[in-house]
């Protein structure tokens, strides 16, 4: 993958295993997010950015020129590292998605939606009562839980999460994580974190990143506790990152 | 460095560095006051202009809020104004009211023989006091035959008199006012027939030659109109125009070059949009002159460059945050801009329109070029009659040789000040209103709901 002449990924070839977690860990810098952004094509509307090579999402390759970009985002959702719930009532947040892909007909099935939704991300105690009121008014932790909710709005099949918890403090982390943990039963994730410990507590598989290519992938049990490279080993035991 | 301690008279102990920035200290704080009293001297001497400008307006002005009016005893003369019984407007209005007005006045003052005298008697009531007998009789037809005293405009020389405009210690002959009017107004004004209502006729007639009977109302319908033309073509061309530069064009030379060329056009003096809209608007597509459609077509022009750069900035002001959140969620680029863009940058793009449209309501030069200088003495009723506006009459007025146009012309600058302070309070407000809004949405949470949660940590909510 191409920055205009300069290349931010080389070679990089991975499995997402469905319905697990994967994490992608690694230094500042070496592809994690660039990554990430491809699975969405989200790199789209970044000038000068060009994709050698193909992700197949259910069998299709989605860099085929015959996908719509609205489509595979419906079905790929993400959360960015910053919350950013749109300046629009709690409500309304969650039910963009669903009405804007004529997932919901009537105002029952969007109440439904907007109400499992919120379930699901651990939520609906806290706000069930304002609904009405502007997502932006509700505290950091709170609003990264909105934007999960927004993303599982639309059942996707995958969600990725670009360092979710990284402008969150330790408890509104922890009832993350527990969400990731609870979101797995029905979602394939891929989360990419600074955190090795995170790394370690919410997924299954993960791949080590460094400059630009996948140095290692395995398991997570394996690759913490025994690591097959030599950076993998240094980068966990801390030397560098 | 070695450290010399030097002790001063006062027994502190100072080092070398401390005593070179002390030294420099009281320089530095002697320059910060320096420049914060040409600031305020600065600030003052502005605010002094202003103060001089709005003074000698009002000053020059307030008197025009009030119309000189005499009270007559009148009598509707039944065999002047219908001899064959008819109350039909239209044949009363071909009725003799100045005769009426006139007989009245000689009842009034019986020792007027010569017909000079006669002359300037009959000059100090307005010319259009027999058109305001007219009305009286069209309201109410049942005062043909009586005898009742009304209340009838003075004319411009006696309204100036009664203001104190005019020097009557001057020798007559320097007067327009002479010694005989000023006898038979004192006489009216001794048996207090003689008084100053607010001037309606300044705010509900049209222009006219008679200054004690000229209004802006004329004025203000016409500004009204062309204003709702260039909002209506303005707004809508100015908002998209934006939209297309800032989220769809490609950045490449030719988008670079349009940009600067809008960015020049605002600086375009505005006369030649008037040319050019004599030039194409009434010579090329014949639309009729002096109309307010084509005031507003020219003015559009003007204000566009205008509106399309403040919109564009604030769509720039959008934080890519929310439309990377947009188009994760799957929207389309179009979808991205109408519901998430667009309503939060309208605060930014309505602030701009309604600057752009005070800055159109005081132009003149543009105006002028497409006719509508011309005097106009109905009230439009529509974009396409012919109009004039605001400044404009303004400027007919300030031309006008009558003393009495002078009071009249400071307040329709005031009128017209008035509105610009309005549409910039609106523009305020409006911004204000909604940055609160998107930006800090629990200060418009009503106070006596407990606060549920704890605040942020981070201050996400802000900007």
């Amino acid at each position: 993958m191409y920055y205009g002449d300069k290349q931010a990924l080389f070679g990089v070839d991975l499995d997402i295993r469905k319905q697990k977690v994967t994490s992608l860990i690694g230094p500042s810098g070496c592809g994690k997010s660039t990554f990430l952004r491809c699975i969405n094509r989200m790199n789209d509307v970044v000038d000068g950015c060009r994709v050698d090579g193909r992700i197949h999402l259910d069998g299709r390759d989605i860099y085929d020129r015959k996908i719509d970009v609205v489509q595979l985002r419906a079905l790929v959702g993400m959360v960015f590292q910053k919350p950013n719930p749109f300046p629009k009532s709690i409500y309304d947040n969650v039910a963009y998605g669903p009405r804007l892909h004529g997932l919901a007909a009537t105002k029952d099935e969007t109440d439904e939606i907007v109400e499992s939704s919120l379930i699901r991300a651990g939520l609906w105690t806290e706000v069930k009562d304002r609904l009405a009121e502007p997502g932006t008014g509700l505290s950091g932790g709170q609003q990264q839980r909105l934007c999960i909710a927004r993303a599982i709005a639309v059942s996707p099949e995958v969600i990725l999460m670009d360092e979710p918890c990284s402008a969150l403090d330790p408890i509104a982390t922890a009832r993350i994580e527990e969400l990731i943990d609870e979101l797995r039963r029905n979602f394939t994730i891929v989360i990419v974190t600074h955190s090795m410990q995170q790394a370690a507590r919410v997924s299954q598989r993960t791949a080590f990143f460094h400059l630009g290519s996948i140095v290692e992938v395995g398991d997570t049990e394996g690759i913490f506790t025994n690591p097959r490279e030599q950076r993998t080993q240094d980068y966990i035991t801390g030397r560098f990152g | 460095m070695t450290d010399m301690t030097v002790k001063c008279a006062a027994g502190e102990v100072r080092t070398d560095t401390a005593e070179r920035v002390a030294k420099g200290l009281k320089r530095r704080y002697a320059a910060e006051r320096r420049f914060r009293t040409y600031g305020l001297i600065a600030v003052c001497t502005a605010l002094s202009f202003l103060a001089i400008l709005l003074i000698s307006i009002v000053g020059k002005g307030y008197t025009a809020f009030q119309q000189t009016k005499l009270q007559l005893e009148v009598h509707f003369d039944e065999s002047v104004i219908a001899p064959d019984g008819t109350t039909d407007a239209a044949e009363l209005a071909k009725a003799d009211y100045n005769g009426i007005v006139k007989a009245s006045l000689r009842r009034t003052f019986p020792e007027v023989k010569s017909r000079r005298d006669k002359r300037a008697l009959y000059g100090i009531v307005s010319g259009g006091a027999g058109y305001e007998i007219y009305k009286m009789i069209l309201e109410d037809p049942s005062l043909i035959g009586q005898t009742k005293k009304v209340w009838l405009s003075a004319s411009a020389d006696i309204d100036v008199l009664m203001k104190g405009q005019i020097d009557r210690s001057s020798p007559e002959t320097e007067r327009r006012v002479k010694d005989n009017e000023i006898a038979w107004v004192d006489r009216l004004a001794a048996q207090g027939a003689i008084e100053k209502p607010f001037n309606t006729a300044l705010f509900t007639a049209g222009d006219s030659r008679e200054p004690e009977q000229a209004g802006i109302w004329g004025a203000v319908v016409g500004s009204f109109f062309t204003l709702i033309v260039t909002l209506a073509i303005s707004f809508p061309l100015g908002v998209m125009a934006a939209v297309y530069l800032e989220e769809f064009a490609p950045r490449n030379k030719l988008t670079d070059l349009i940009e600067v060329n809008i960015n020049n056009l605002a600086a375009v003096p505005s006369i030649v949009f008037g040319l050019l809209g004599l030039a194409v608007f009434l010579n090329f597509f014949g639309l009729p002159r002096s109309a307010p459609l084509v005031g507003g077509m020219v003015l559009s022009l003007m204000t566009l460059p205008t509106i399309i750069i403040a919109s564009r900035a604030a769509l720039k002001a959008v934080p890519p945050s929310i439309r990377e959140a947009a188009l994760g969620i799957g929207a389309s680029k179009m979808q991205m801009v109408t519901d998430h863009v667009l309503p939060m940058a309208m605060p930014g793009m309505l602030t701009g329109t309604i600057i752009g449209m005070a800055q159109a309501l005081g132009e003149t030069a543009p105006l002028l070029m497409i006719g509508m200088v011309a005097f106009i003495v109905d009230i439009p009723g529509g974009p396409l009659d012919p109009a004039t506006v605001l400044p404009v009459q303004v400027y007919l007025w300030a031309d006008s040789p009558e003393r009495a146009f002078v009071e009249r012309t400071s307040a329709a600058i005031m009128v017209l000040l008035g509105f610009l302070v309005c549409m910039n309070l609106i523009a305020i407000l409006l911004r204000k209103k909604f940055e609160r809004r998107w930006q800090c949405p629990k200060h418009s949470r009503p106070r006596s709901k407990p606060v549920r949660y704890s605040r942020p940590a981070t201050r996400q909510t802000r900007r």
